[in-house]
């Protein structure tokens, strides 16, 4: 791929209006590997906060422990892992969506393309049917965001990397009307990539929630 | 510098002066020069909230300003003059300067640029609309609504348990707001140094300026998204009543003071080390020889970065984290004075052996040296907890900031503005009224905040709003008010230097220090596209390599720099207004969480529908 | 020739500059009350030799580096007849080693006493330490002696030669004790207690204040503090055990009920409907020197002025102007003044 300041046309006149850039990257990519690169810092603080308050919350419901309520019933521990895991696993699908789908714009492949850019947004939204099951089915059972520190911390961090979800679906389904419109040439899958570095991340960073939040048992004393 | 060789035809030729040229500008000068504009102002803003202090404290039990309507005037002191007038300020200079100095023609997101300098002023703006909101309120009236829980906002003092008014709301989301523009900026000036250096420009061949805000950007990049989580927290807890920060329901007040200074003390680093850049670059010019030990100048000011990461809780010695967080700290903050002592010791060695042409910017810079010295001495002593359990919240630190703040990065920014005024508006400032400016501020600055050291020995606290004449406070307090307002008319003579030179001051040419970089190897003010050709690079003093030889012999002729190929065809950016409503469509989306009762979500989707609507306008829209 | 003159004005400068410091220095390290160069207490005087020593390496260190930049500017000024360019000079390896070393030597030197003072004044307390809770209100200090079963507030009263162990709690926002000639300050952080320890010596009253911003009477949150030899503290525990001097028929306490203070207030007294600790304990407020945390000395016009409109005298007080008539009030303060 060349390595242009921007993705126009290479054309003599152009290069000479645009000359190549220090890094060999184009600035897209160095300017969103930045981005993730403080974004991991980002989700570095709410998951060190969730493990800061791992074990303090002073009432229930708990993540892996049950607890009674006031009013007698027990509720069982809240998190279910094999129902995560499944949603997990949808998200890894979708990164692997995504590769494909860059793969169908490198290579000029119309149908690869779309079809996998498609398939990436269905496996996201997937993803997000999940957790919006999840949050409602523990809200049912008592687990609000106000309730306890797990409550509090669980919610805003996960519900903050759903919203990064979210964000990527919107930039997959705006790629791909843009796509329907104007096919998006290989000299500009820079952009597509871009998506895909963003998706992939997204990915990794729910595979850590996951593994912090609900791999790793919490030994309680009275909270947490 | 333009030489026989054809004009290049740019693209689009406009240069427009209209309101609207300047809303959809996405030139780098012109967003430079907005960012100095509104931070200036600001930062008079600042100095009136502290000239207010120092009358409230001139003498004993004075009743001019008390209670929460004081607590808000340092709140907004600080948080004015560090958010809203020494990072924007330094922001000016980088927009301006930094693709001047590495020879290229803009940033690398000239759209994502603008966009910083909109949120930024939208920040700005809610942060201080509590004025106008406060004149409509029951009660005291235009201060009733002031944040006023300090520019640090500890819990729970900002929960709204005990803050129950929108005050702390202010000052939480108006910095969030500042946090996105500062964020974008960081990912836009890290592309532009990293990716587009002139040929031949190697990363060691950067102005020392051009790399200490690189580490000035690596800092704010790593550093707010934990100050963001912060705010979060406390957005939940004061909207949605989590209780993040309130010890009823289990929380900890201490993970705010964690989060807020794992970010705030990068900041301070944020807030030097630009200063440390400019003055790095006016030290050789006016010592007519190159920064002694550039590389390891440069060196330092990585390692002052990445050690910034590790001090964070020695802000937080008097809150018990136990023996083994303290000392190590200590070590790590003593540790900092050493990358430090390095580049003041290579600043003086720069002099040495010169020949100093005292002149304007250089009585500032030098000014910045002696007065950080002093600061930053004052740091090192209460880096040890002990002697910390006594300076801690008191007046001994109040003179250790200022001295680093106002002697340091302030003194430094009038470094950069005397020094770089005559390339920004082809005119000079008048330089015996910059000498008389300099000698008024750095007498004045020494009589406001010397004496605070004494105050901070003699056990006055910070942050209260009276004292009584039994405490032997009563003379400092009066010596550095008059010193304060000694400060304020040192100010009234640069506004009138400054308004003066923009109408009638003396034509500037492109070069009238001598200097060695290539932002003084164009025009003043540089054309549109800054540069007729890019220059190619064979040393880090590019600009003084053309016009002196070897030992220093002046050149018969000044070579150009370099012999890249003019283009014929310069093609920029297109000015856009879809940045300026994305924006917009941030600021309405975070006021609709200041509304009363009512159609809340409705403003809040409104903003969103703004921001979206910008935000693909924007993408849509061909940058060129 | 002109390197000696450049010497001697530097030297002269900055001798002047020294001077003044040296004399505004001493000058200034008076005695205030609240002076913390003063210390009364062996872990004061810990950390004064800590900052006496530190202080001494860092005046070295001033008078060094401001020389030599002084001495730079005016050696190396321009002259007319300066021609040229001077040496282009780039750097010195040996010098740039030279110049870390040196710092990193000082640090050490700095650090060492440090880390063992910071971990001598964090050793656990004696095992006979005398305890008080010391709970930080927003904006006066309550203190409990748990051994005797005593609440009072805005005076501590500590006995010389026992080690004094200040258990600091808050249950509102944090506040900060700070008695700077007994000791430094510790923060009262909710949600968790801290401890700050120092054996007094010295008889006499200690001023104090609150030294973290915690709201609009932040400024008027001050601290007595009054060391007594061990007789006259046992001698003020007895009192202090002792009930109020006074009764439900006590026409003073009737008008106490009155007045509405029992919603906030305590007066132990067999069979008092006045145990609330929403405020301070007023058992034996009569006794006190000061009143609203320091904020007045305790006079009667004092106390009038204070019980007339609250809000007016402290910002923000939680005490509200209750719109007391005069009579209210002069009966009050005779009542008050009584409770010794």
């Amino acid at each position: 791929m060349a390595a242009h300041a921007t993705t126009g046309p290479v054309t003599h006149e152009h290069e000479a209006a645009h000359p190549p850039t220090s890094m060999g990257l184009p600035h897209i990519k160095l300017g969103f590997w930045t981005f993730l690169g403080s974004d991991c810092l980002f989700f570095g603080s709410l998951i060190a906060t969730y493990m800061a308050y791992r074990g303090h919350s002073l009432t229930g419901p708990f993540s892996h422990t049950s607890w009674t309520a006031p009013d007698g019933h027990v509720v069982p521990h809240i998190l279910n892992v094999p129902v995560t895991s499944i949603s997990a696993f949808v998200l890894l699908v979708s990164s692997f969506a995504m590769v494909m789908a860059l793969n169908g714009f490198q290579t000029n492949n119309r149908g690869r393309a779309r079809l996998w850019l498609f398939l990436t947004a269905i496996f996201g939204l997937t993803f997000l049917g999940f957790q919006s099951y999840e949050f409602t089915e523990f809200y049912l059972n008592g687990l609000s965001l106000q309730q306890n520190l797990f409550g509090s911390c669980f919610f805003v961090l996960t519900g903050f990397h759903g919203t990064h979800v979210a964000f990527g679906v919107l930039w997959l389904l705006t790629l791909f009307v843009a796509d329907l419109r104007k096919p998006i040439p290989p000299s500009k899958a820079v952009n597509v990539e871009t998506c895909g570095l963003y998706w992939h991340f997204v990915d990794i960073v729910w595979i850590v929630i996951f593994a912090f939040v609900y791999l790793i048992p919490v030994t309680e004393k009275g909270g947490f | 510098m333009a030489t026989a060789a054809p004009l290049p035809q740019v693209e689009p030729a406009y240069s427009g002066s209209g309101v609207w040229s300047w809303l959809t500008t996405v030139d780098h000068k012109r967003i430079g020069i907005l960012y100095g504009v509104t931070a200036f102002s600001f930062f008079l803003v600042g100095g009136l909230e502290a000239l207010a202090i120092r009358a409230q404290l001139m003498r004993p039990e004075q009743h001019f300003v008390i209670g929460a309507a004081f607590n808000g005037l340092f709140t907004m002191h600080a948080t004015t003059m560090i958010f809203l007038a020494i990072m924007p300020l330094g922001a000016a200079f980088f927009n301006y300067m930094i693709p001047l100095m590495i020879g290229a023609r803009d940033v690398a997101f000239p759209r994502l640029n603008a966009f910083s300098y909109w949120v930024f002023l939208s920040g700005a703006l809610l942060m201080n609309s509590f004025f106008v909101v406060g004149a409509f309120d029951a009660a005291p009236g235009w201060l009733s609504q002031i944040p006023n829980t300090g520019w640090f906002g500890y819990a729970p003092l900002t929960e709204r348990q005990f803050s129950p008014n929108l005050a702390v709301d202010y000052w939480m989301i108006g910095l969030q707001i500042l946090g996105v523009s500062s964020l974008a900026a960081g990912f836009n000036f890290i592309v532009t140094i990293l990716n587009m250096r002139a040929p031949g420009m190697t990363m060691m061949r950067l102005p020392v300026f051009v790399w200490m805000t690189l580490v000035v950007q690596f800092l704010v990049v790593f550093a707010f998204p934990m100050i963001t989580v912060g705010l979060i927290l406390l957005t939940f807890d004061r909207f949605f009543g989590t209780n993040f920060y309130i010890s009823g329901n289990g929380g900890d007040p201490l993970l705010w003071q964690h989060l807020f200074w794992l970010f705030g003390h990068p900041e301070v680093y944020i807030l030097i080390l630009p200063a440390m850049g400019i003055v790095s670059e006016v030290l050789p010019t006016f010592a007519r020889k190159p920064l002694f030990g550039a590389p390891f100048v440069i060196f330092s000011g990585i390692v002052i970065g990445l050690l910034g990461f590790g001090v964070w809780s020695h802000h937080m010695f008097t809150t018990g984290l136990g023996p083994v967080a303290d000392s190590a700290f200590a070590v790590t903050t003593m540790l900092i004075a050493i990358p430090t002592a390095v580049k003041i010791f290579n600043w003086i060695a720069t002099l040495w052996g010169g020949q100093i042409v005292l002149k304007s910017p250089m009585y500032f810079a030098l000014g910045f040296v002696a007065l950080f010295i002093i600061g930053g001495l004052s740091g090192v002593m209460h880096a040890s907890p002990p002697v910390d359990l006594h300076h801690q919240d008191s007046y001994f630190v109040v003179a250790h900031i200022h001295y680093v703040l106002f002697g340091g990065s302030i003194f430094g920014l009038f470094a950069g503005i005397y020094y770089w005024f005559p390339k920004m508006s082809g005119r000079m400032l008048d330089d015996g009224l910059g000498k008389l400016h300099f000698w008024l501020m750095f007498l004045a600055m020494n009589v406001t905040f010397f004496p605070m050291h004494f105050l901070g020995v003699d056990g006055m606290p910070r942050r209260i709003f009276t004292y009584y004449s039994s405490d032997g406070w009563d003379t400092w307090n009066l010596v550095a008010s008059l010193g304060a307002f000694a400060l304020g008319a040192s100010m009234l003579i640069f506004l009138f230097n400054f308004f003066r030179a923009l109408r009638s001051g003396a034509p500037a040419g492109n070069d009238p220090w001598d200097a060695a970089t290539l932002e003084w190897a164009t025009t003043s003010p540089p054309p549109l596209h800054d540069f007729d050709k890019i220059p190619v690079v064979t040393s880090s003093r590019p600009f003084w390599d053309a016009k002196y030889g070897g030992h220093g012999a002046p050149k018969a002729k000044q070579e150009a720099v370099g012999g890249h190929a003019a283009a014929d065809h310069v093609v920029l950016p297109n000015p856009t207004i879809w940045p300026l409503v994305t924006a917009l469509g941030i600021l309405i989306f975070w006021t609709s969480f200041m509304l009363p009762d009512g159609p809340v979500f409705v403003v809040t989707g409104f903003g969103v529908l703004v921001l979206l609507f910008g935000l693909f306008s924007w993408l849509f829209e061909p940058l060129e | 020739m002109q390197r000696r003159a450049s010497a001697r004005t530097a030297s002269i400068l900055l001798g002047i500059a020294l001077a003044s410091l040296c004399f505004g220095c001493s000058w200034v390290l008076g005695d205030t009350p609240m002076s913390t160069v003063h210390p009364t207490t062996p872990e004061g005087r810990l950390i004064q030799s800590i900052y006496a020593e530190i202080t001494w390496i860092v005046l070295a260190i001033f008078i060094v580096v401001e020389g030599l930049l002084l001495y730079a500017i005016l050696r190396f000024r321009q002259k007319p007849g300066d021609a040229g360019v001077p040496d282009q000079v780039h750097g010195n390896t040996v010098l740039e080693v030279g110049w870390t070393i040196i710092p990193v030597l000082i640090v050490m030197a700095i650090a060492v006493p440090t880390l063992r003072g910071t971990c001598a004044l964090q050793q656990p307390p004696a095992a006979d330490a005398l305890t008080v809770n010391v709970n930080g209100k927003q904006w006066w200090w309550e203190f409990e002696y748990p051994d005797y079963g005593i609440v009072t507030a805005d005076e501590l009263h500590l006995p010389t030669g026992r080690v004094a162990n200040l258990m600091l709690r808050s249950d509102n926002v944090i506040h900060s004790f700070w008695v700077p000639r007994l000791m430094g300050k510790r923060d009262l952080v909710p949600s968790r207690g801290q401890r700050l320890w120092f054996t007094p010596e010295q008889p006499g009253w200690y001023v104090g204040q609150c030294a973290e911003m915690c709201g609009a009477s932040h400024a008027f949150m001050g601290i007595r503090v009054k060391v007594d030899t061990p007789e006259e503290f046992a001698a003020w525990i007895e009192s202090q055990k002792a009930p109020a001097k006074t009764a439900m028929t006590d026409p003073g306490f009737m008008a106490f009920m009155q007045a509405g203070c029992i919603a906030c207030h305590a007066i132990n007294f067999a069979g008092s409907p006045a145990r609330q600790r929403v405020g301070p304990n007023l058992t034996h407020i009569g006794s006190h020197a000061t009143l609203a945390a320091a904020r007045f000395e305790m006079t009667p016009e004092n106390l009038a002025r204070w019980l007339r409109n609250p809000p007016a005298e402290k910002p923000g007080s939680l005490m509200p102007n209750l719109n007391l008539k005069d009579e209210q009030i002069a009966m009050l303060v005779s009542y008050l003044q009584n409770l010794k």
